[in-house]
């Protein structure tokens, strides 16, 4: 796809600077590939759904160049209940000032600038994306000049969340920024991380994101995504992780601010008995569009996967989710399962689930479903015949759906305030449902 | 003493079949009215009809309440003007705190009504006066709302949320059915430490069994969508004794 975004990009000033040949390597490879193969189109299974095409034709200025001055609201990066790590980027560009680095035990946090002759960056980063569907990911290549690692040592157990914050703010004019996050778990660490992206209102920035993330044999990392960016921003982001033997991923994702937003979670159990466990949420209203893309990839043997997830689509929003569930030869005892329900509270509202399920193996356990309905009109009338108004009882039956995500957070302060952010994204005022009900038999 | 709740020559359909065909009844506080009938005479509509379900089509007649029209007010407004149903199958509803819920609908009927909010503490010190009443243990407070709770529990939990919710009409439909005894007088033990000169109940019920413990003023047989017979107390035992066909009997005589 021709697209004016990545020619300007790709020539606006001179390429980031220098740091390291192999990263000048890197750099120009992918935009090598970027450049033959551009955006993917609308022939792009991956792409199906989230057309490019006018995005493809907004001109972004590369990064922001006054970030480093951006005022930035303490309410916009802090979250109850999460008093540890801090780190914070604005419009893609990592703030110390705003950011808190205490010295943790087995704890390594820093930025990437300063950690470029560390051979594990130096993999991560260079890491090629040989798939033209993953663009946005050459494209944070070809052009990453900032991001941070986060590393525990070998049988380190952070107590402490680590918060890494990525904020857009207005700027000049409307910016494109990369960022990338690297993590690591040595063997049997265990850390919780929490990854938010948020945004003030007055700000079309477009967010290009990448985390790797590795986990050692018997480490466990809890991953909590939360995506609250500005209603007018565009935000591309990827998550690779990866699991070694007996290593364990609990993910909790929401996915609910934003213009324009991918997402594609791509996670391989690579080692024997490695596990994910999964929440997900998307609620949307609006003229939203968020694409959620899971790409679960179990490649050893007694591997498990075990994952939920909830979307809600409310006036011209639209929400795609696309859930593909991979066992590879030889992958033995797998157990996966996939579940996505999903609430269409407007009829002009759309979603578009697909699970997918690719077994090459045998002796496997795997269950997939999604479903696509409206509110409980029983539970509904339930509600209201005990005095709560109609929008009210609306607004609670939604919430309690996308509670899902995060019934299991043993943060109680961070858990009402998710809740509170969650209950503010879901439409209060839903006019009375339009399409006649069938009629409840007595 | 003007009449509480008036119903005057209603008629439902469902579904586009004619289920009330013209029932009248009035009620007066303080009163307590039993409301007997065969499956499908429409016992449940008219609860449901009075409560303001969807799907229910009032094609005649009128319902007013308090000298109101109560049809023409939303299900939260008649709840906010006191009118409660009980349900015949309370909804279980995953994901929504019983306590939280609770307290969001007194709070919304006391706002409807002008009153003051009642906050946590003034909240949770009545709660715990009305579980005592019904023999509810404070864990039902913590789960989802009707969650995992057992058929009994579901129903005493029903009564439960009127207690604490007072309402001026209480509408039982079918509370009784599928309890067993002990769970049947903790039921009726909540409604008669709710019985009160200006709170009127309509009880509707299949069986006789539960009036032996909630003891009405006036009984009615409701068949093929009319009352076709009212009268004290007794008449629910004769009803026992001969079964809804007498009253079937009754009706032909009384139209030849």
């Amino acid at each position: 796809m021709a697209a004016v975004l990545l020619d300007r990009l790709l020539d606006a000033g001179a390429a980031p600077a220098s740091q390291a040949a192999w990263l000048d390597d890197a750099r120009r490879e992918a935009r090598e590939a970027l450049v033959r193969d551009g955006l993917p189109g609308a022939r792009s299974e991956a792409w199906k759904y989230t057309s490019l095409r006018a995005l493809a034709q907004r001109a972004y200025a590369r990064g922001d160049a006054g970030a480093a001055g951006r005022a930035v609201e303490a309410s916009l990066v802090a979250l109850p209940g999460v008093d540890g790590p801090r780190v914070v980027f604005v419009n893609g560009r990592f703030r110390a000032d705003l950011s808190q680095l205490p010295a943790t035990s087995g704890l390594t946090i820093a930025p990437l600038v300063d950690v470029l002759d560390d051979t594990g960056v130096h993999a991560l980063l260079a890491r090629r994306f040989d798939d033209a569907s993953q663009a946005f990911a050459r494209l944070n290549t070809a052009l990453v000049d900032d991001g941070v690692l986060v590393r525990v040592a070998p049988d380190a157990q952070v107590d402490v969340p680590v918060h890494l914050v990525f904020a857009g703010v207005p700027a000049d004019g409307d910016v494109a920024w990369q960022s990338r996050v690297l993590v690591e778990l040595g063997e049997s660490a265990s850390l919780r991380l929490i990854e938010s992206h948020v945004g003030t209102d007055g700000q079309a920035h477009l967010g290009n994101h990448v985390a790797q993330v590795a986990v050692r044999r018997g480490a466990t990392l809890d991953l909590l995504q939360m995506q609250v960016a500005a209603e007018a921003g565009v935000l591309v982001r990827r998550s690779d992780v990866v699991l070694d033997e007996d290593a364990r991923l609990n993910l909790r994702t929401l996915e609910l601010g934003g213009q324009l937003v991918r997402h594609d979670l791509v996670v391989d159990l690579a080692g024997d008995r490695a596990q994910l466990e999964s929440r997900g949420v998307f609620a949307l209203h609006g003229r939203q569009h968020v694409d959620t893309h899971l790409d679960i990839r179990h490649l050893a043997r007694d591997t498990r996967s075990d994952m939920v997830w909830r979307g809600v689509a409310d006036a011209r929003s639209r929400g795609v989710f696309h859930g593909a569930i991979t066992v590879a030869p030889g992958a033995d005892g797998t157990d996966a399962s996939l579940a996505n329900k999903n609430l269409l509270l407007s009829d002009q509202a759309e979603i578009d689930t697909q699970p997918l399920l690719v077994i090459h193996a045998d002796e496997v356990k795997a269950a997939h479903g999604a479903t696509v309905g409206q509110l409980d009109e029983r539970a509904l009338f339930y509600l209201r015949s005990r005095g709560l108004p109609e929008s009210e009882a609306r607004a609670l039956l939604t919430l309690a759906f996308c509670r899902v995500a995060i019934d299991s957070l043993e943060n109680p302060a961070l858990r009402d305030h998710i809740d509170a952010v969650l209950l503010d994204h879901l439409p209060r005022d839903v006019a009375a449902p339009t399409a006649q009900d069938a009629p409840n038999r007595p | 003493m003007a009449s509480m709740l008036k119903i005057d020559n209603l008629h439902v359909r469902v579904a586009g079949k004619d289920i009330l065909k013209g029932l009248s009844l009035e009620v007066n506080p303080g009163e307590v009215h039993a409301i007997m009938g065969p499956n499908g005479a429409g016992k449940s509509t008219l609860g449901n009809v009075l409560a303001g379900r969807d799907g229910y089509e009032v094609v005649e007649g009128s319902v007013t309440f308090e000298g109101r029209d109560l049809l023409a007010r939303e299900p939260e407004e008649r709840a906010a003007d006191g009118v409660f149903l009980a349900f015949q199958y309370p909804v279980e509803i995953p994901g929504v705190n019983n306590t939280y819920f609770l307290r969001a609908a007194l709070n919304a009927q006391r706002k409807a009504r002008g009153e003051s909010e009642l906050d946590s503490m003034q909240f949770l010190k009545k709660v715990r006066e009305k579980l005592a009443v019904l023999h509810l243990k404070d864990e039902l407070l913590h789960r989802a709302v009707n969650e995992g709770f057992s058929g009994g529990e579901k129903k005493r939990n029903e009564i439960f949320q009127m207690a604490l919710l007072e309402p001026k009409l209480a509408i039982l439909d079918e509370t009784d059915s599928g309890l067993d005894i002990d769970a049947l007088k903790m039921v009726a033990d909540g409604v008669n430490a709710m019985r009160d000169p200006a709170r009127a109940f309509l009880v509707i019920t299949h069986y006789q069994r539960l009036l032996d413990y909630i003891v009405p003023d006036v009984v009615h047989v409701l068949a093929d969508g009319r009352i076709v017979e009212s009268g004290d107390k007794s008449l629910a035992l004769k009803l026992e004794e001969h079964g809804y066909a007498w009253i079937a009997e009754r009706k032909i005589a009384g139209a030849a």
